[in-house]
């Protein structure tokens, strides 16, 4: 069997390539979905932690002096 | 909680231990639903015969099948999970309901796509109101409301029990997409495999197909954890694991 033969699908091809590219698609977006939301909420969470760690080293001056 | 569960299942409900089991448990499902995905694609595409009276457009059916089972299998899983939730009040199986309805829709949005594809050249239309088509597209919203409902709560674990309510009322409508193809006198054809008696397709088709189905099943699987793990973290970002997760993987 060629190639072209393969990618011919029996005449087939503008119907069974689109379905199977559908299907790849659909899944790869549902598949990085989640692994950028948790690397987004890793880094505004680590950001969080740093601002709070900042904040204890250097003690709010009072807001009215003496 | 009941004395009957296991100790071992009520320690995977707390969420560090739930979110580092998933996270080793990921990378093998994901690794085998690749293996067995690209074997059976190889079988489906390259291996199996063209059909006698469909021809080679008859391959859809090697990712058709699967994904429309698996919009059934993700709902019914959906559906078990809301009700753990409704009943017993658990914070992960809130959380297992709402992530499988992502994962669902997905499914159920390729089966309707890659099934109008089909349809074209086969019925000589892309869409028609018959008995299966149209219960497949009321599962695709039923996803859709269970998603919208979640999210449309300012308070999230309240969102999670109103949708978990929806989802369990909606499963009134996973036997009427199955036996639609029996009840009705549908375009759609019957059932292509049983689990009682021979499956109505050649050994050659019939491998690749069971090949995809088991691949779907484990890509489900992977993608569960993988979403569930992340929802976890955003569910307890305030907590002290999550905090020390965030400190401990600092870096690149």
């Amino acid at each position: 069997m060629t190639l072209q033969h393969f990618l011919a699908m029996g005449g087939y091809a503008a119907y069974v390539w689109p379905a199977y590219a559908v299907f790849l698609c659909v899944l790869l977006a549902d598949f990085l979905a989640p692994i950028l939301r948790r690397r987004r909420l890793l880094r505004e969470l680590q950001a969080r932690l740093t601002r709070q760690a900042a904040r204890q080293r250097q003690p709010q001056p009072s807001s009215d002096p003496p | 909680m009941s004395k009957w569960i296991p100790l071992w299942l009520h320690k995977l409900g707390s969420p560090p231990i739930f979110y580092r089991f998933a996270g080793v448990l990921r990378p093998w499902l994901l690794t085998l639903a690749l293996l067995l995905g690209a074997v059976a694609l190889y079988g489906g595409l390259v291996l199996a015969p063209a059909d006698y009276q469909q021809g080679d457009a008859y391959r859809i059916i090697f990712i058709h099948v699967p994904c429309a089972s698996m919009s059934l299998v993700v709902y019914g899983v959906m559906a078990f999970a809301s009700f753990l939730a409704l009943i017993w009040r658990i914070k992960l199986a809130e959380v297992v309901a709402m992530q499988s309805a992502p994962i669902g829709a997905a499914f159920t949005f390729i089966t309707l796509v890659t099934g109008s594809l089909w349809g074209k050249p086969m019925w000589g239309t892309w869409w028609t109101w018959d008995a299966r088509l149209t219960s497949e597209l009321v599962l695709l919203f039923l996803y859709l409301g269970v998603i919208g409902l979640y999210h449309a709560f300012e308070d999230r674990r309240q969102g999670a029990r109103a949708a978990a309510f929806l989802a369990l009322i909606g499963i009134v409508n996973v036997p009427i997409v199955h036996f639609s193809v029996n009840w009705w006198n549908t375009l759609h054809q019957g059932a292509t495999l049983r689990l009682l008696g021979p499956s109505k397709i050649a050994p050659a088709m019939l491998w690749p197909l069971l090949t995809m189905m088991a691949a779907t099943q484990l890509y489900f699987l992977a993608s569960l954890c993988g979403r569930v793990r992340s929802d976890l973290l955003d569910l307890e970002s305030g907590k002290d694991w999550v905090r020390k997760l965030a400190s401990g993987s600092r870096g690149p």
